[in-house]
């Protein structure tokens, strides 16, 4: 064998290897692709089309999206769904950061406090409300241990329509003991990127505490904090298993109203047009997002 | 003066690391409390702590009232969330973890944006398809449905999983012969497997405890999460306390397992 036939055959060894190296990693992706396109694609398609169509005619009309502006329950739905995230969002990042700030000093025991603090990580919307409905019922341990101490005659009243806001108070403690440890986990993380270096720079300069948390590791923390912010603003718009329990159409919100038209009307039609405000309030806010804020930071962990 | 100020600061940090356990952990021994008491303690207005204890309320609640299937259901479902979306989600984290390619930092947004797009919007659609195809109100159907919310967090995660593997091991694998398959079956996929294992962990909770596409994709095989919207919210108040018991059992013996893995999944060092 001639010495050139012999390296032109380990070329072209070589470029079929590189080929191939090339192609593999979207041979990898293909059947992620295909699962998205057929079971996401096609239904959100579907969707669309859904909302867009008469219940009875099935032709495409507007009918859906009037039947949802003139009921009062769309409009209501739109206002819990923005009050709810609007009460839960900043005492959750805000009880968040506390909690971090506290683990971050790495007293002894601070690993069990964040192993207990992320307990309700993995306990789901619907049971984290039915233990809360078990503190604040009428037979429940508050009311008990309340009347008890002769601190109230008659019990208070949390659940029902009359006594709505005091759902809406119901719904935010279980939703802040829910779904804090998510924002939590996220801080922690980023809280943990920081070097101390940084804080002990600080300190070298006779920083106090508070001048260390407002120029050094709140500033620091900016791209956590955000990732946190976007992902419980868009769960928020989708938050249905903890209202629905505690107070079923009492408080409206849009997840809620979904299921009640798919569930109870069977109709599919305004149910989907439902769907599609929520799809779109999201892709508006998810969008407003990476205008204003810099993408690469969702890559980082966090629900 | 400064070893007043040190301690006091002491007690502080371990005034509120108190608080905040008792701000978590009490809501969840109040809710096995009422799960086991008896009924009578719990109507009685003047008893605080209930002191008789039944097993009662949850064996009614199982087998009396049928919700053992359930149970069995969300089970099923929660495995075959894990069987569809991992075989599926893999492969697409693995090529996220190892490779470079055109293409990849928006496959990993489109991903991300995926992971955060509302359950809602495919899961009405996918109640009418499945009534023509024949899925509806089957386990499967739902299995589907949680598969396509699982499939980001199984790429993100299993692509963080493998990201963490050295690099130098699998090149020392090349080096003595191993073919690319090899390397991945030999050293990578064994020195992943418990990190893989936290994540088909997450998956299953996560499917567990799913209620919104759960209920609108079924009528009589209900998961669990899906049967309590629906039925035991109409039950009197000690078989919801029950229902909930049985809830948060398993997702809390899970991460009791997997507590050091799943914290580290979320990028938390621990020391």
């Amino acid at each position: 064998m001639k010495p050139s036939s012999f390296f032109s055959l380990i070329k072209k060894g070589a470029e079929k290897r590189v080929l191939i190296s090339k192609l593999t990693p979207y041979l990898l992706l293909i059947p992620t692709i295909i699962y998205i396109t057929v079971l996401i694609g096609y239904p959100l398609a579907q969707g669309v089309i859904l909302a867009f169509q008469d219940s009875h005619s099935h032709s495409l009309s507007l009918i859906n999206f009037e039947t949802l502006v003139k009921d009062p329950h769309f409009w209501e739905a739109l206002k819990f769904t923005f009050l709810l995230a609007g009460i839960i969002i900043p005492i959750q990042v805000s009880l968040a950061i506390a909690v971090s700030l506290l683990l971050y000093t790495r007293f002894k025991g601070s690993s069990l406090v964040l192993y207990v603090f992320i307990i309700p990580l993995t306990l789901s919307d619907v049971s984290a409300a039915l233990m809360w409905y078990n503190i604040l019922t009428g037979n429940g341990y508050l009311n008990k241990l309340l009347m008890a101490l002769g601190l109230i005659e008659k019990p208070l009243r949390f659940f029902g329509y009359a006594y709505r806001y005091m759902e809406v108070l119901a719904i935010v403690l279980a939703e802040v003991w829910r779904a804090t440890a998510i924002v939590f986990v996220i801080l922690f993380a980023g809280l943990q990127m920081i070097g101390r270096d940084y804080i002990e720079a600080a300190d070298v300069f006779g920083a106090t505490t508070f001048q260390k948390l407002r120029h050094v590791i709140l500033p620091m923390l900016k791209p956590s904090l955000q990732v946190a912010l976007v992902t419980r603003t868009l769960f928020a718009l989708q938050v249905f298993g903890t209202v629905w329990i505690l107070a079923g159409r009492d408080v409206p919100i849009l997840a809620g109203e979904a299921f009640y038209w798919q569930t109870q009307i069977l109709n599919y039609n305004v149910a989907s047009a439902y769907a599609l405000v929520i799809g779109v309030i999201s892709i508006l806010l998810g969008w407003l997002y990476f205008k204003f804020l810099k993408p690469e930071y969702l890559a980082g962990g966090g629900l | 003066m400064s070893q007043a100020r040190f301690l006091l600061r002491k007690l502080l940090v371990y005034a509120a690391a108190i608080m905040i356990c008792a701000w978590i952990l009490i809501p969840i021994v109040l809710i096995f409390m009422s799960a086991f008491a008896d009924p009578h303690d719990y109507y009685d207005i003047k008893k605080v702590i209930p002191t008789n204890f039944t097993i009662e309320n949850v064996k009614d609640l199982l087998i009396t009232l049928g919700e053992w299937r359930a149970v069995l259901n969300s089970l099923v479902v929660a495995l075959l969330t894990i069987a569809i979306s991992f075989p599926i989600g893999l492969p697409a984290g693995y090529a996220l973890a190892k490779y470079f390619f055109p293409g990849r930092d928006f496959f990993r947004l489109l991903i991300i944006g995926l992971r955060m797009f509302p359950v809602m919007v495919i899961g009405i659609p996918l109640a009418t398809l499945y009534i023509r195809i024949g899925l509806s109100d089957t386990p499967v159907g739902v299995a589907i449905a949680h598969a396509s919310l699982a499939l980001p967090f199984v790429i993100l995660i299993t692509s963080s999983v493998f990201a963490s593997i050295p690099r130098d091991y699998e090149e020392a694998g090349l080096i003595f012969g191993l073919s690319g398959f090899g390397v991945f079956s030999r050293i990578t996929l064994p020195l992943a497997l418990p990190g893989l294992a936290a994540a088909a962990i997450f998956v299953f909770v996560l499917s567990w405890n799913e209620v919104f596409v759960a209920t609108i994709l079924t009528l009589m095989n209900r998961t669990l999460p899906a049967d309590v919207l629906v039925s035991v919210l109409e039950a009197p108040d000690p078989y919801k306390f029950a229902a909930a018991f049985i809830m948060i059992l398993p997702a809390m013996a899970f991460v009791f397992i997997a507590r050091r893995y799943l914290v580290t999944m979320w990028g938390i060092r621990l020391r």
